[in-house]
């Protein structure tokens, strides 16, 4: 289809550690289409982080190496292009917000030179209209008096505030793909809905594709309109937010969905998943989820299942389901 | 009616904030002005609230690890403002804490048996066979194996140091424990097996907790009376049910409105709160959410509304009810 924006195939990062090699990323495939916003979700250490770096190529080397597959934007395939090339793209075409607003700001420049910094680089303007857009972006990411507060520094922000200043610089191109890292998860909950509803307004007013990263399934029940659920690195299920949430299939879904506290009703007991997640340097054999699958066979332990097409855009990778 | 546990009476912990060359004293960052609720035995009470609303300083101060400012703490009905090292000691038995993060409250050269250990000893366990014992029976208490005492912390996941911080808490037999954000850094799957282990241990101990969270989702989980705090102040304090169904001050409102719930049916009307946090050196005159309220009146912005009873164990602190 023509409105595939970037299409990662059966990408492969593994980190090269002193211990062994941890397989982060361990074949794994998705599209991202205009004007839509893909929720990753998973627990830590699933890889949905490392997938989103490794898309553009800014996983720490060493220890960490994309050793396979491939990452395609519009046809182009970013593994693969020149680093000139690449850097064409990145923060231009393909801009990425992280977690922590406080270590993406550098400490010494004002918040004005640096989200200038990235027009001047990639659309060629010089300092005074460079500004002028900076401040026009820190307006629209919701800073208020952005006119004043231009010239502050980032320790003289809050925590939401800095993350609408890290919203301004990823906006500075007018990028087609926004990725972003856990941006709510060190916010507040009153200050994480106003961040959210930028993101919503993204999508709907600039058709921007978004790849959301996040463990919170209310995140992503509010934001996402597909969603990849990650386990140990492998893709589990993956579908439309319908189907993920009326129909999941993979007993990880199941869990996740089971075990979270409801806040319309308390449960007299939760439903955790039984077990630890899982070592990606000594991986169960076969399915991955396999030791904690209450529904387990005996074919699990043996072989990794393949990813079955359950119906439309519904993806189950289990042997209940082969 | 069952007896009161520990009673909270205006309750004051500030912090100097100090400049120049001798350190004057310039302001106050003023975490817990004026604070009062009581805990009942074997009852929890929630406290939730934004980062910065001093519940975790409140969590402190209550225990006298950090010297309260002000106000009376009294417990069984004696004032532990005025005990003495020894009694102290003593009270510490009683009442025990849970830490947000349990890899730094464990020392990472000690194994599991000397961290669990220490606590035994201090409190007068002396027996090095029967203190043994005892460890390997608190450790399968909290749903870990007698051979984990051989371990040390960075042999265990993040939920199995949760585990042993509160194994650690459970040695002295306490009757109440202050839970500061026991959970917060548990995947999701890991945080429904702690809050069941917290729920089990409750009915098996007849422990009360003060449960200091940021989720309301876990609050609701886990609390039968909850307290919202903002900047130093408790805004409202009502019963579980209560406060789900009919909260009445403007912040509850606001905060409730703000959980994003993992269903992707359920888009309710947000309250959108402008602005963001301000600051306790220099909070608002009147009332303190006069600034971000939705509802402020002009009495707000003068006087300073009182925490009221509205009947039934109901309180809430604003000027719209009076």
């Amino acid at each position: 289809m023509s409105d595939i924006v970037l299409d990662i195939r059966q990408l492969k990062t593994y980190f090269f550690t002193r211990n062994g090699v941890v397989k982060a990323v361990d074949d794994i495939s998705f599209t991202l289409r205009k004007g839509e916003c893909l929720c990753l979700v998973g627990e830590s250490g699933c890889g949905k982080t490392a997938s989103a770096l490794s898309v553009l190529r800014l996983v720490d080397s060493p220890p960490g190496r994309i050793i396979g597959g491939e990452i395609l934007y519009y046809g182009e395939d970013l593994l693969r292009c020149s680093t000139k090339r690449l850097r064409q793209i990145r923060g231009n075409r393909i801009a990425m917000i992280f977690q922590d607003p406080q270590s993406s700001l550098n400490p010494v420049f004002t918040v004005g030179n640096q989200v200038a910094e990235q027009i001047k680089l990639h659309l060629g303007l010089k300092h005074g209209p460079a500004m002028e857009r900076a401040r026009h972006l820190m307006e629209q990411a919701g800073i208020p008096r952005a006119g004043e507060r231009i010239k502050d520094y980032p320790h003289q922000f809050s925590g939401g505030m800095r993350q609408r200043v890290m919203i301004a610089v990823a906006l500075s191109c007018d990028p087609d793909v926004l990725i972003a890292d856990e941006p709510t998860t060190a916010l507040d909950t009153t200050i994480k809905a106003q961040i959210l509803d930028i993101f919503q307004d993204l999508k709907k007013n600039r058709n921007m594709s978004i790849l959301f990263i996040t463990h919170d399934m209310g995140t992503v029940a509010e934001i996402a309109d597909r969603i990849v659920v990650m386990y140990g690195g492998r893709l589990a299920e993956a579908g439309t937010t319908l189907d993920i949430f009326d129909r999941p299939m993979h007993p990880y879904t199941v869990g996740l969905l089971n075990c979270l506290p409801d806040i319309s009703a308390r449960k007299d007991r939760l439903t955790p998943i039984a077990g630890l997640i899982p070592s990606l340097i000594n991986p169960p054999e076969g399915c991955i989820f396999s030791p904690r699958c209450e529904r387990r066979m005996s074919i699990c332990s043996r072989e990794r299942p393949k990813e079955i097409m359950a119906s439309g855009e519904h993806i189950i990778a289990c042997h209940l389901y082969s | 009616m069952s007896k009161i546990l520990l009673e909270v009476d205006n309750l004051r912990k500030y912090y100097p904030v100090t400049a120049g060359l001798f350190s004057k004293r310039v302001a106050d960052i003023r975490a817990v002005d004026g604070v009062s609720f009581y805990i009942t035995e074997g009852e929890t009470l929630g406290l939730v609230g934004e980062s910065g609303c001093g519940k975790s300083s409140l969590g402190r101060a209550l225990l006298r690890l950090e010297e309260p400012t002000a106000g009376r703490v009294l417990y069984r009905g004696s004032n532990i403002m005025m005990w003495n090292r020894r009694q102290l000691k003593e009270l510490r038995r009683e009442a025990q804490m849970i830490f947000q993060d349990p890899q730094s409250s464990l020392d990472p050269r000690m194994t599991i048996e000397d961290s669990i250990g220490e606590a035994l000893l201090i409190h007068g366990i002396d027996n090095e066979k029967e203190r043994l014992e005892k460890v390997e029976e608190l450790l399968i208490r909290v749903g870990l194996e007698p051979e984990h005492t051989m371990r040390y912390p960075h042999e265990l996941s993040g939920g199995q140091k949760q585990r042993i911080g509160i194994a650690r808490a459970l040695a002295v037999n306490p009757k109440l424990i202050v839970a500061d954000e026991p959970v917060s850094a548990l995947d999701v799957s890991v945080q429904a097996q702690i809050l069941n282990l917290i729920m089990d241990l409750q009915q098996e101990l007849s422990l009360a907790y003060l449960f200091i969270a940021h989720d309301l989702s876990v609050i609701g989980q886990v609390s039968d009376r909850i307290a919202v705090m903002y900047l130093g102040q408790i805004v409202e304090l009502a019963n579980r049910t209560d406060l789900f169904t009919h909260p009445l001050h403007p912040y509850t409102e606001a905060l409730l409105s703000a959980v994003h719930i993992p269903d992707p049916h359920q888009k309710r009307k947000r309250i959108l709160l402008q602005g963001e946090v301000p600051s306790l050196v220099e909070p608002p005159l009147g009332c303190r959410f006069h600034t971000r309220c939705p509802r402020v009146m002009n009495i707000c912005r003068q006087e300073e509304p009182e925490l009221q009873q509205l009947g039934d164990g109901h309180s809430v602190s604003c000027h719209l009810y009076n």
